[in-house]
């Protein structure tokens, strides 16, 4: 029989406040097995956990419930308490008071109701609960960045420069991600080429850094400090290790009209192309759907040109299998498609563009060598209007746009405009917003020099529609302030269009087993006190695949995910959890459905002899769990058909006793 | 009446049995009833010649049977299997419940088996004897002349609803092979479905609590081949467990339902064997389609080393909210 001690925790109000705490120790004390019950402030403080301790010794306690707060807060420092006073840490449970009951209650009799039953229910598990000792898993000590824009490139450098070894894997032919599209950086207007391209280069140059670029993750494997994963090696028909990155055969290729990605289609690139001059690495990359020699086997020109003999048309995609301790998640974003947004006429007419396509126009290395000037008849545009939510905060068009704010649009049309007037001051700039949000570091300052300094005008109010009419873009707007309707001809409209997470992000949550929210950001393990680290153990979140940010924000996040990564890079050994599958072989009858089931491939048969009641033997096929691989998600528990399948510290057992407690 | 007869199977048997093929077969023999046909092994061509039955009332399926007979057999066994046992047959591999090289499976087609309640019903109780032919004669203790009943009035309802004539496992194959059938397996689910809550659990009220756990269902269950099943082990606190309250009742059927969920081929042997006639099929067919709504069209036991949808997952697969609001609609 488990001596067991009750600690009720108050939580300052927050149970307190709807759960009678003093009559849940009451009550738990008559429990079957309870010999100690109390209740106390704060349990988790150095003085409740004196608490815990001083009753486990007094009291002689074989097991502990703390009813408190989730034990994804403080299940772990129950533990340490335990231990800390020589009890095996798995004879603790907790009963979650105040997730599970006093922030869902709003009735003191209610909540106090739930939170005794929820105390029951841990009390009957801890009574069959029996302590477990973990097993320890070793380290691979090299990690996987996957997307290799500023946040994987940071992450990446600031892992290498620990003495750790990294890969990155970028899907695109180059790193840089989107920061290599931008001209200027707000809110210092320093540009983003000359901050960013040192870094490709630092990357490049790592000795500790290996690049994959025009690659895809396609499986993982394993577990934290022993993932397992497939890189997809997309063949660029270019080998990378001769191509010196000349530019010939992207000057020679007469394949002319493909639309050029990375000025976002405005002009034409070739079949065999190198994304921008300071490419990394700087290769260059045959684009099958556009080159001749690919369709229909005549051309053969870039080979022809090519001196150093590295066009390969027969090149295959390549697999890599590799080993990770650690996978960084750094998959960015990208700005919505403006195909449901009819109103502001972006198919209608060349000269509605996006916010990304107005950072290629200004861009000395874009279509129009910086000169700002019309997609649709090269004019220098006397009259812009920005338009901002555009997809952003919407909630009654929540089906064509998303919720959230897109958090960078503000800072980066306040650049446009102030760019455009101190480039152009002929030119009328208006922007029309529905807040102005520019908290960060000289975030307002800047916007006030825009306004101020500068001479844009904002207009609060949304444009409802944009009308192509000759050379002109009629802009009906409504201004909030004045109350009054607006008709602007423009010469030139810039959407700044919401920004989602990169389409691939979602398939490779699945991939990581990482949890996401409603629109497809990767979900942090904790949103204030664990922001870089999703859910799933090993797996950490850099930059935007996270949730809308800058670039300063970013590379923020970058460092500290990589500060976390060398965290477990250097660690020798992982201890692993002890509470793990394993399998009855008296019961099992070698179905190969935990088998199955298993996302760890942690399930193996064996052909085993039993001795049999009547002193036969019989050979059966029986399950065994390999402990080091399991990781205790207790899928093959419940889809074993014969119960011999039981998960440690969660037992069928445990669990119906705890149904048991609840129901009676 | 079944096209393949008695003498065909014995002959063929024989054969298998003079060449060494097999040394035993898995066949029927007669029970205590001319309706009551019971699984037997037979070790000569001389005990077939005996005992050997093959008629209207051959209902058992055998796959189960291989389990058992496999695990010490020296030589080959031979086992007749109709068209929906060799679904079973195939789930059995699946599971790797038997050795799949000591056993030799013939084939035969099967045209339905007749139900004997459903005889009853026509010729009253007291059945002394029943011949079978193109009509069953039956002759009750009432009457002198025997009454002709015609098969196809009396099929059981898995005969009526057959879904495959098709085998889809054999060594060899005695008779025409058929094709998979579209049935209307599914209209009783449906009308359950279209049920109240209320109404529906009064139909399984009124149905389970004729239950007197004889265990026959789980004895005769192809998919229930555990070496403990749960409710014979003490370690599961549910041993021999008689119903507390008018609801747990229900539980032994219902857990029974989903440890075979994804498993089970819908066989009927549940409802066959049942001395009660508790309509046991239509909870295991209730799973079944809704499997197929949810995951797409599954049949357990078509093909060996298939992932039944519930073990397996797929992108595609609904989430659980969603299945959660198509029930609401459905309702």
């Amino acid at each position: 029989m488990q001596r067991i001690g009750v600690f009720v925790c108050w939580c300052g109000s927050n149970i307190a406040g709807t759960v009678d705490v003093k009559q849940v120790a009451e009550a738990l004390k008559s429990e079957p097995g309870v010999v100690f019950s109390t209740e106390y402030q704060y349990m988790c403080s150095q003085a409740g956990q004196n608490l815990i301790i001083d009753a486990v010794k007094e009291h002689k306690l074989t097991g502990v419930v703390v009813c408190s707060c989730s034990p994804r807060m403080h299940e772990a420092t129950f533990r340490k308490t335990a231990a800390a006073a020589g009890l095996n840490p798995y004879m603790v449970e907790i009963a979650n008071i105040r997730e599970q009951c006093s922030w869902v209650h709003k009735d003191m009799i209610i909540g106090t109701e739930k939170a005794i039953i929820l105390g029951k229910a841990a009390v009957a598990k801890v009574n069959l609960n029996a302590p477990l000792t973990p097993g320890e898993s070793p380290v691979t000590k090299r990690a996987l960045v996957i997307g290799g824009g500023i946040a994987g490139i940071q992450t990446a450098l600031d892992i290498a420069d620990a003495g750790f070894e990294v890969d990155i894997v970028e899907k695109k032919p180059t790193i840089g991600g989107k920061m290599a599209q931008l001209d200027k950086t707000f809110p210092t207007l320093d540009c983003a080429a000359c901050i960013l391209t040192p870094k490709m280069v630092d990357v490049a140059q790592h000795e500790k850094i290996r690049v994959f670029s025009y690659s895809e993750v396609t499986e993982v494997n394993g577990f934290v400090g022993n993932f397992e994963v497939t890189i997809k090696k997309n063949a660029r028909y270019v080998k990378e290790d001769v191509c010196t990155g000349c530019g010939i055969c992207t000057e020679k290729c007469p394949q002319k009209k493909v639309p050029n990605e990375f000025n976002l289609g405005m002009d034409m690139r070739r079949a065999i192309y190198i994304p921008f001059a300071q490419a990394v690495p700087k290769v260059a990359t045959i684009d099958p759907n556009y080159c001749t020699m690919m369709k229909t086997g005549k051309c053969g020109v870039c080979a022809k040109v090519c001196t150093a003999g590295a066009i390969d048309y027969t090149q295959k995609d390549e697999y890599i299998e590799e080993k990770y301790g650690a996978i960084v998640v750094a998959t960015g974003f990208n700005p919505i498609s403006m195909d449901k947004f009819d109103e502001f006429a972006y198919n209608q007419s060349k000269d509605v563009i996006t916010s990304l396509e107005f950072e290629r126009l200004t861009n000395a290395a874009g279509p129009t060598a910086g000169k700002l000037l019309r997609p649709s008849d090269g004019k220098h545009p006397e009259k812009i209007v920005f338009v901002q939510c555009v997809g952003s905060r919407c909630d009654s068009c929540a089906e064509k746009g998303k919720e959230y704010c897109s958090k960078i649009c503000c800072m980066y049309t306040a650049k446009h405009a102030m760019l455009t007037r101190d480039k152009y001051p002929d030119t009328d700039v208006t922007v029309f917003y529905i807040d102005v949000r520019t908290p960060g570091k000289n975030f307002d300052e800047f916007y006030r020099r825009a306004v101020e300094d500068y001479g844009v005008q904002y207009i609060k109010g949304m444009v409802g529609k944009v009308t192509p009419e000759g050379d002109k873009l009629k802009v009906q707007a409504s201004d909030l302030i004045e109350n009054k309707q607006l008709h602007i001809d423009a010469d030139l409209v810039v959407l700044a269009a919401a920004i989602e997470p990169d389409k691939s992000a979602r398939p490779l949550a699945t991939m990581l087993t990482a949890s996401m929210d409603t629109n497809d950001f990767f979900t942090e393990a904790h949103p204030k006190l664990r922001p870089v680290e999703s859910p799933t153990a090993g797996v950490f979140l850099s930059g935007a695949c996270q949730g809308p940010k800058d670039i300063p924000e970013t590379v923020s996040q970058a460092g500290a995910a990589a500060a976390k990564v060398i965290g477990l890079l250097a660690k020798d050994k992982l201890t692993g959890n002890p509470c793990i599958a394993s399998s009855d072989e008296l019961m099992c009858n070698g179905c190969s459905s935990c088998e199955k089931v298993c996302p760890y491939g942690a399930i193996t048969y064996q052909d085993k002899e039993f001795r049999m009641p009547d002193r036969t033997t019989k050979v059966r096929r029986v399950a065994s769990v390999n402990p080091a691989v399991c990781q205790g998600c207790g899928c093959c528990t419940v889809a074993c058909p014969s119960g011999a399948m039981d998960l440690r510290g969660f037992t069928n057992e445990q669990i119906m006793a705890e149904v048991d407690a609840i129901c009676k | 009446m079944q096209k393949v007869t008695r003498e065909q199977l014995i002959e063929r048997a024989a054969a298998l049995f003079a060449d060494g093929t097999v040394s035993s077969v898995l066949g029927w023999k007669r029970g205590e009833f001319d309706y009551d046909i019971t699984p037997a092994v037979f070790e000569s061509a001389e005990e077939l010649e005996k005992e050997f039955v093959w008629n209207d009332f051959c209902g058992a399926n055998f796959s189960k049977y291989l389990v058992s007979k496999t695990v010490k057999a020296e030589e080959k066994i031979l086992v007749f299997l109709k068209p929906c046992d060799t679904y079973s047959f195939n789930q059995l591999l699946t599971e790797h419940r038997f050795d799949r090289e000591k056993v030799y499976a013939v084939g035969i087609p099967c045209e339905g088996m007749a139900d004997i309640e459903k005889i009853k019903k026509i010729t009253g109780e007291g059945i002394a004897k029943i011949e079978c032919g193109e009509k069953l004669a039956v002759t009750t203790i009432y009457n002198d002349a025997p009454v002709p009943v015609d098969p196809s009035d009396v099929l059981a309802e898995r005969c009526a609803n057959c879904k495959s004539k098709k085998h889809v496992a054999y060594d060899e194959l005695i008779g025409d092979e058929g094709e998979v059938v579209s049935s209307a397996r599914f209209d009783e689910v449906e009308k359950l479905e279209a049920m109240t809550p209320d109404e529906r659990f009064a139909f399984w009220q009124g149905e389970l609590s004729r239950c007197i756990r004889c265990n026959a269902c789980r004895d005769a269950c192809p998919a229930c081949t555990c070496e403990v099943c749960v409710f014979n082990n003490p370690r599961s606190g549910v041993e021999n467990k008689a119903p507390a309250n008018s609801f747990e009742e229900k539980m032994f059927h219902i857990i029974r339902a989903f440890h075979v969920a994804g498993r089970c081929t819908d066989c009927g042997e549940c409802s066959r064997v049942c001395p009660q006639n508790i309509p046991l099929h239509l909870l295991n067919r209730k799973f079944i389609k809704d499997m197929n709504e949810c995951y797409g069209e599954y049949q357990a036991g078509e093909e060996v080393g298939t992932k039944a949808p519930l073990v397996d997952y797929t992108t595609e697969d609904l989430e659980p909210g969603e299945v959660f609001d198509r029930r609401d609609t459905d309702a």
